[in-house]
């Protein structure tokens, strides 16, 4: 079974820092679909730990995966790392033009939907919100079109790289919308993504590294001023 | 080799853009054929339009007709489409997460960094500079020793994707008093020795078409 997990000849510790964070979820989901133990160390986002400053003094973020001496920091880039340093069912598909499109729609979900839906959710009511809204529900009709006719997830039959990608609209997001007070992702506007959001939510693995929301919700309330302002600055 | 040999490739670009940039010296170290549609920013052809509907960006890469998109998606889709090439990026998993890592450094800070810059009038705004020598530091710690970032592996991935940014460096020093070769001379050295490939001097733009480029814009956006 350990050499089945890694393919390295000595099988050294995984680590990964994080908590709390749809980032930090990426990597523990790409870590647990490929069967690699890890130590999660919890870091506290308002005290960074001289650990976290030490394996990721560029960014100063989590998530950042140390595997013996490696350290690794961008949940997508440990994510595709993890594909690679270890067997188990890929990731990313084999061909590479569907390679390309899992990576391109990855990156599309952290640079223009998530902005979208960011602007979308913390802007103050209004017309210019309206706005917002009908904008951020279109990037969720282009993300929802790229789900494979007649499959559970983006990767097909099992869960791939750009249903990892996407975990936070499936996970984060109710959360974002019930503090709010704004739907934007509906059975009735996007019956396929609502699926797929539930089919990720209630697979097995995802569970096993999914916050509890309700604790989730605490810990994100406090912040609703702080992603208005960021909002604010997004949409000038 | 098989030179004039059609392997299905297009290239739609426009020669300004660093991130087209990126794709033509990639195609070029590959040894890969390829159609080159220079493409009018101003006029985007219906094919740019319909291969990119989302951003309208270039650079676009077509393969058989298919579409693949986002300089860095393409280098990478070049390595896996055409795995007898030279590949851009090392083979162990770790070196390829260090290089994806700083290529992504690039994109966000060079490039948000640059760009910034651009639209400050008169005296430079010092935060922005400050920024930006720090970024230039701080990618010369990444290269150390090296001769360039792919170390062993040579010029690769992530010397293609920081590449076309080192001819802005001598507009950052004339528009904004940011002096490379004074704050990241080991980085200076290494910008030269990328434009002795004939890979990076035919495709990235002159430090004196940058410069006039950038004057242009500054003129046209009122700020000089």
């Amino acid at each position: 079974m350990e050499e089945a997990a890694a393919k390295m000849p000595e099988q050294p510790a995984v680590k990964l820092i994080g908590w709390l964070s749809p980032y930090v979820h990426r990597a523990e989901v790409a870590l647990r679909l490929k069967g690699v133990p890890y130590e999660l160390l919890q870091d506290d986002m308002a005290n960074k730990s001289d650990l976290l400053l030490a394996h990721n003094p560029v960014h100063k973020k989590v998530p950042v995966l140390l595997h013996g001496d490696r350290s690794i920091p961008e949940s997508l880039v440990i994510v595709e790392y993890v594909d690679e340093a270890f067997h188990g069912p890929p990731l990313l598909p084999a061909d590479p033009l569907a390679r390309a499109a899992a990576r391109f729609w990855a990156r599309f979900v952290d640079d223009k939907l998530w902005k979208a839906l960011w602007v979308a959710l913390w802007t103050e009511p209004g017309e210019a919100q309206v706005a917002l809204a009908t904008s951020a529900r279109e990037s969720l009709t282009l993300l929802e079109a790229q789900l494979p006719e007649g499959k559970r997830f983006f990767g097909g039959d099992a869960i791939g790289f750009l249903d990892i990608a996407a975990s936070g609209v499936a996970l984060w997001l109710p959360v974002f919308e019930e503090m709010a007070g704004v739907t934007l992702l509906a059975d009735e506007t996007h019956p396929a993504l609502c699926r797929w959001a539930r089919e990720y939510a209630a697979d097995e693995i995802v569970r096993q590294c999914t916050p509890d929301m309700t604790m989730m919700l605490a810990f994100l309330t406090p912040k609703r001023g702080m992603f208005m302002s960021t909002a604010k600055a997004m949409a000038a | 080799m098989a030179a004039e040999k059609n392997v299905g490739l297009v290239l739609l670009n426009s020669s300004l853009s660093p991130f087209g940039q990126r794709c033509s010296i990639a195609l070029a170290e590959k040894g890969l054929p390829h159609e080159y549609v220079e493409e009018d920013l101003a006029a985007k052809s219906d094919l740019l339009l319909r291969s990119n509907p989302i951003y309208k960006q270039v650079p676009v890469l077509l393969h058989d007709g298919r579409t693949i998109i986002e300089s860095l998606i393409i280098l990478q889709y070049l390595d896996e489409a055409f795995p007898d090439t030279r590949p851009l990026l090392p083979t162990d998993p770790y070196e390829r997460a260090q290089a994806r890592f700083w290529a992504d450094y690039v994109d966000k800070k060079v490039y948000g960094c640059g760009s910034r810059l651009y639209m400050i009038k008169g005296e430079p705004q010092v935060p922005a500079n400050i920024e930006m020598a720090g970024i230039l530091k701080t990618l010369e710690g990444e290269l150390g020793e090296k001769e360039f970032f792919g170390g062993e592996h040579g010029f690769g991935f992530l010397d293609i994707a920081l590449v076309p940014f080192s001819t802005w460096f001598e507009s950052f020093d004339k528009f904004w008093g940011v002096g490379v070769a004074e704050v990241a001379p080991k980085l200076a050295a290494w910008a030269a020795r990328c434009m002795e490939r004939e890979s990076v001097s035919k495709n990235v733009f002159s430090p004196e078409k940058v410069s006039d480029f950038i004057g242009e814009m500054r003129k046209d956006l009122g700020i000089e």
